[in-house]
């Protein structure tokens, strides 16, 4: 057993910190204010290639393995998890592509997608649905070898700039899924501004109103919308998630070192009293126990194993609860500049909520996480059983 | 591969996710056994225990709706 990053990851590592301190984490805290997230960032994201991380290096992208996206995700959360969302909803309509859409499909978007010529987003909760999302309420209904749709699709991230959307409604009364392109007639999206958090994400609602596509944009097949293309999305989705919570705890942690060197209360500097080292010690452990479940979920994804959907959502639960810790510590320790826009912890809190929302909320996760543990708890009683007949 | 050594292994991956005997040919999703995630973790078993790929065109209750089906479809595929 190896928990170590090759030598080609800690390059790449190198790089995409540099690119980030560089190009992002200094204007981050503006983006926030200015709740936008400007257009040359998005295309210097594309220009160095980072839009087509997952992508296959034969269809124009990157064909970085998990734990390079990984570490991608991880810095790109240190400095901003606006930005870090635009990395985990194009991704997961590559995801999705690549999984689950025809040879055409994949011909036509995956270059695009590569190269952020296509900007992707996720469309799946809506003003009435979110947990349940089965039960979403946009309509599709085939009509002359076209699908028109029908709804409103609610907190859609990118939304705003996003001009491929990943849509799902009901099709026949089953959970489907398409491919819905910005200039189609009946398109059209408005955006959602005084966010708690994710301000620069671009956050928008979606309308539909008899939107036609041809019928090749179906994404799968009627039917499997939501059991076989959501849920590869979203497993990439809180595989982003729970990488970016990562980046954003050790931009929370480096901000109170920081903070706790300089400061002087008492006569000392803060680092020197014992309640303030608790916080720090708290979050250096908990953001090593998170590192290893994300390299952990990153290692069953690159083999395949069916168990990475389960560690995946552990990862996730997981570090999107250590991260709101983190950030309200965080606050704690800088008092009452912790609240001001002079320092940037006050948007890693209200970002560290959303990871705890997005993606499958921790209730959500909690439901999954103790079912498994009672799944393995039969198992392990059956195979003991089946020692005892041998 | 033999039919049976595929049931066996495709049986033994199920008993994880559902915990009563499931007869070879009765329905898990109908019967309310299974959850979204079992969909998923079904598709990566199947690529990563038989080196195959499951598709866009493969997409077909009627292809893992029972144990017999899925053995059907991974000996298709095979």
């Amino acid at each position: 057993m190896e928990i170590e990053l090759t030598p080609q990851q800690v390059q790449e590592q190198a790089l995409f910190r540099a690119f980030v301190s560089e190009e992002i984490a200094p204007y981050a805290d503006q983006y926030d204010q200015a709740e936008c997230m400007p257009n040359e960032v998005i295309k210097k994201l594309a220009e160095i290639g980072y839009l087509g991380a997952i992508i296959p290096k034969e269809q124009g992208g990157q064909g970085m393995d998990a734990i390079t996206f990984g570490l991608l995700c991880e810095e790109v959360g240190r400095a901003s998890a606006s930005l870090l969302s635009l990395l985990t909803v194009h991704g997961m309509v590559c995801q999705a592509i690549m999984k689950w859409g025809s040879a055409s499909q994949k011909t036509n978007w995956l270059p695009k997608l590569a190269t952020g010529e296509t900007i992707g987003a996720f469309g799946l909760t809506e003003p009435n649905v979110g947990s349940d999302a089965k039960s979403v309420e946009t309509a599709a209904v085939l009509s002359n070898n076209s699908y028109v749709l029908n709804g409103e699709k609610k907190w859609i991230s990118f939304g705003q700039v996003a001009n491929l959307f990943l849509i799902f409604a009901q099709c026949d009364g089953k959970p489907t899924a398409f491919l819905v392109e910005r200039e189609r007639t009946g398109f059209s999206t408005e955006p959602l501004k005084g966010l708690l958090g994710f301000r620069s994400a671009m956050i928008a609602k979606v309308f539909m109103n008899e939107c036609r596509i041809p019928a090749e944009n179906l994404l799968g097949r009627v039917g499997f919308g939501f059991s076989h293309v959501a849920s590869t999305a979203l497993d990439h989705g809180r595989y982003c998630v729970a990488w970016g919570c990562l980046g954003l705890g050790q931009a929370c942690l480096n901000a109170c070192l920081s903070y706790t060197s300089e400061r002087k209360q008492f006569g000392s500097f803060l680092k020197g009293h014992q309640l303030i080292q608790q916080m720090i010690a708290e979050m250096i452990t908990n953001l090593k126990a998170a590192r290893l479940l994300c390299y952990h979920a990153g290692y069953l994804k690159d083999k395949g194993s069916p168990s990475l959907i389960m560690e995946t959502s552990i990862a996730k639960y997981f570090t999107s609860r250590m991260v709101s810790k983190i950030a309200d510590d965080a606050v704690q320790i800088h008092g009452a500049n912790g609240c001001s826009s002079d320092y940037p912890v006050q948007r890693y809190l209200r970002d560290a909520k959303i990871m705890e929302i997005i993606e499958g909320s921790t209730q959500m996760q909690q439901i999954i996480i103790a079912k498994y543990g009672y799944q393995n708890l039969v198992l392990e009683k059956r195979k003991a059983k089946q020692k005892e007949k041998a | 591969m033999i039919p049976n050594e595929i049931l066996e292994k495709t049986k033994s991956f199920m008993a994880q996710f559902i915990n009563v005997n499931v007869a070879d040919d009765e329905d898990i999703f109908a019967s309310g056994l299974v959850n979204s995630l079992f969909a998923m973790q079904l598709v990566l078993f199947i690529e990563k225990e038989f080196s195959i790929k499951v598709e866009n065109e493969d997409l077909d209750y009627d292809n893992f709706r029972t144990l017999n089906a899925i053995v059907g479809f991974i000996e298709r595929k095979i």
